[in-house]
This record gives C-alpha cells, structure tokens and sequence, in this order.
C-alpha cells in the first residue's frame, strides 16, 4: 500500500501528508474551541460546567483509538515481523497515555460538580483507570529488555492481551449500572446533544484526532532516524573491531 | 501452512479465547460490577442490615422534606420506593425528579441512612430555552419514563 509498510516509504509519504494534517488540526480546534467557548449555549442542568465536555470527550475517545492504534500495530508486528508496525506501537502508546489522563483529570473536574464526588469506583471510571496502568506496563515493559526487538514482542502481546479492555469501556454504561451517564454521541437513536452543542464537540474530536495522526507521524519518524543511528554506530564498532583483529 | 499464517491464526485465536475468558468473567461478577442496586432489587434480594450499599434511582416528586440540615426523600426506580435520610451537603444537580445515587445503611424500619448522595446526570445535553420550550409544548420527557 503505497510503500508505506517500510520505513523510508513512511517517511516518503508522512512528508506529503504532515503539512495538511497540522493545517487541519489547527483550523478544526481553533474553529472548534471559537464554537465550544463562545457561541454554544450553556446547558439547562449543568449550567457552564458542559464545556469541559468538549475536551474530555475527544480525550476518551483518542485514550481509546490510541489503544487500539497499538494493538493493531502490535499485532501487524507480531504477525508478519514488520518492523514499521513495531515503531508505530511504541510511538502511540505514550500519546494515548496522555490523552486518557487528560480524560480521566477533565472527568474528575466535572465529577465534583455535577455528581458531587472526584471519584467514584463504578465501571466506566474504573475500566478508563485501567487503560491508563496498561499503557503505563505497556512503556514499561518495552523498556525492560537491553534488545529493543524482544521488548516489542514481549508488550506487543500485553497490548493485545489488555485490547479486551477497550470494548469493555465502550460498553461499561450499557452492560451495568454506573454512575457516569451513557453515550450520547454514539447512541443508536441519534445523538442526545443539541444541535448548538453537537458542532463544537465533532469540530473538537475530528482536530484531536488529527492531531493525534500528526503527532505520531512525528513520533515514528524520530523513532526510524533513531533506529538509523543504532544500526550506523553498532556497524562502526564491527568495522573498528574487523580492523583491530586484522592489523 | 506458512509461519505468518501459522501467527496469524494463533493471535487470532488467542484473542478470541481471551474475549471469551473476559466475557465469562464478566458475566459471573455482574452483580457485583454494579455501582448501586435500585429499591425494587431490594425488594428481590435479601440484604443485611449491616451492610453499606449504594441505592440509585430518581428522587420522587414532592417527597423533599428539610428539617434543620436533615432531608428526607424518597428514592423511587417507578416500580419500588425507598425513604432515605440524610444530613450533610446535596451537590447542585439533587432535585425532585432527577437521578440519584445515595450510600448508607438499611435500617430494621426499612429506613435508609444516607452517608454520602451524589446526583446522576443522564445523557441529554440542551440549552436552557430548548428545554423550557419542550416542557411548554407537552414533548417533555420526565428521567425513568423513556427507559
């Protein structure tokens, strides 16, 4: 697929397509942050405090979509020993770390509020807490080995093994009673938003996730030059080695 | 068969066993995944008295009752009810007719000792005049009857 299942066919395209991703990230949260601060109203029960919504929602669903970017890598490098796939686990798992605390922290600030409460230990906050300690063993386990190759191996089964955890999020506020309310934005009725409200929210999750891609294009790339580097200098010793022996 | 199939179909099938594993597991501690019970569970399932437990539902319209910095009110889930007292700080969003999750103790009348009473906010985001204009229009849907 166009090359970019090697590292110099990434970089080939990841060229063309950052500039546009960046532009689109800042025209989408820009217009998305206008919209979410100054031009939606405030909401009948919750008053101002609804506007954190417009950051915590696309900060759940990028702690999600960041999980499953990583496992789907992880298997892709599990399965067919790519070693692309492998770069682009390692360079998501921090990024969806971050935007899972983001939720977790802008969840909390809502919580004391509205429920009353910064935390409660139903499912729908207990399960986010968990995807936050995986991604956390996940960085930690692939920094654990001295051979960055079975460190990959050895997280990218972890990362696939805590996958079961994303639908359970996803569905933690169906399946049982919890104090976090259920989706309204993927609702099978249609959104439970109001229009004036449900325009700043898309705007501020499709930038996020734009975001998200460009950053870890970023990621990746450092990852490859860094690769680069270890195989030019380990080559440097084997020459200055082969050289030692043969003089 | 090659050793990339032969992957392939042990992570697929590894991820289908462990899907599996999780939804047993699931499944078995249902009752106890639960953030709180409703009254009309109370009524199906015998709980001690010494037990701290976690009730939900809506509070009932016109059952507020304030005495001092003591309130009492009835939680209802529509099928069963369950008065509850409490005494400390209600959060903003704690009115008639919405959603609530209170913590405490039964006691041998039935009565419940509130600890701790957090609101429950549903899904519906809206601005203050849309609301206003579907409770004038008779489209308004009260909490617990769209369920």
């Amino acid at each position: 697929m166009l090359g970019l299942s090697t590292p110099s066919g990434f970089i080939k395209v990841s060229k063309l397509v950052s500039p546009w991703l960046w532009t689109a990230c800042v025209l989408l949260i820009g217009a998305g942050l206008y919209f979410a601060l100054f031009v939606s109203p405030a909401d009948y029960q919750q008053g101002q405090t609804v506007r954190i919504m417009y950051i915590h929602v696309p900060s759940a669903w990028l702690g999600m979509f960041g999980y499953s970017v990583m496992a789907l890598a992880s298997a892709a490098g599990l399965v067919w020993k790519n070693p692309l796939a492998d770069l682009v686990a390692k360079a998501s798992a921090p990024i969806g770390a971050s935007f899972t605390f983001l939720c977790l922290a802008t969840g909390s600030l809502w919580g004391k509020p509205m429920w009353g409460t910064w935390w409660a230990w139903d499912a729908r906050l207990t399960s986010m807490l968990i995807l936050l300690f995986l991604y956390f063993g996940y960085i930690a386990l692939q920094n654990a080995f001295d051979d960055p190759g079975r460190g990959a191996r050895a997280a990218a089964i972890l990362a696939l093994a805590g996958f079961v955890n994303v639908p359970v999020i996803k569905f933690s506020v169906d399946w049982w009673k919890t104090l976090h309310q259920p989706a309204s934005l993927m609702k099978m009725s249609g959104p439970a938003l109001h229009p004036s409200m449900l325009t700043p929210l898309l705007l501020m999750v499709s930038g996020f996730t734009c975001f998200f891609v460009a950053v870890l294009i970023v990621r990746v790339r450092t990852e490859i030059l860094a690769a680069k580097i270890r195989a030019l200098r380990l080559s440097e010793i084997h020459a200055a080695q082969g050289s030692g022996v043969a003089g | 068969m090659t050793r990339k199939q032969r992957r392939l179909y042990f992570v697929v099938l590894g991820m289908l066993a462990l899907g599996a594993a999780t939804a047993l597991v699931l499944t078995a501690m249902n009752d106890t995944l639960v953030y709180f019970y409703t009254p009309s569970d109370l009524t199906k399932r015998h709980v001690s008295v010494e037990r701290r437990l976690r009730i939900g539902g809506l509070v009932e319209q016109g059952s507020v009752a304030r005495h001092g910095d003591e309130v009492r009110f009835v939680v209802t889930d529509l099928q069963a009810t369950l008065p509850v007292v409490y005494r400390g700080v209600l959060p903003d969003l704690f009115r008639e007719g919405q959603g609530v999750v209170t913590e405490g103790k039964l006691d041998q009348q039935g009565l419940f000792h509130a600890s701790e009473v957090l609101a429950k906010h549903d899904e519906n985001y809206m601005p203050k005049e849309v609301a206003d204009a579907l409770k004038k229009s008779g489209q308004w849907q009260e909490e617990g009857k769209k369920q």
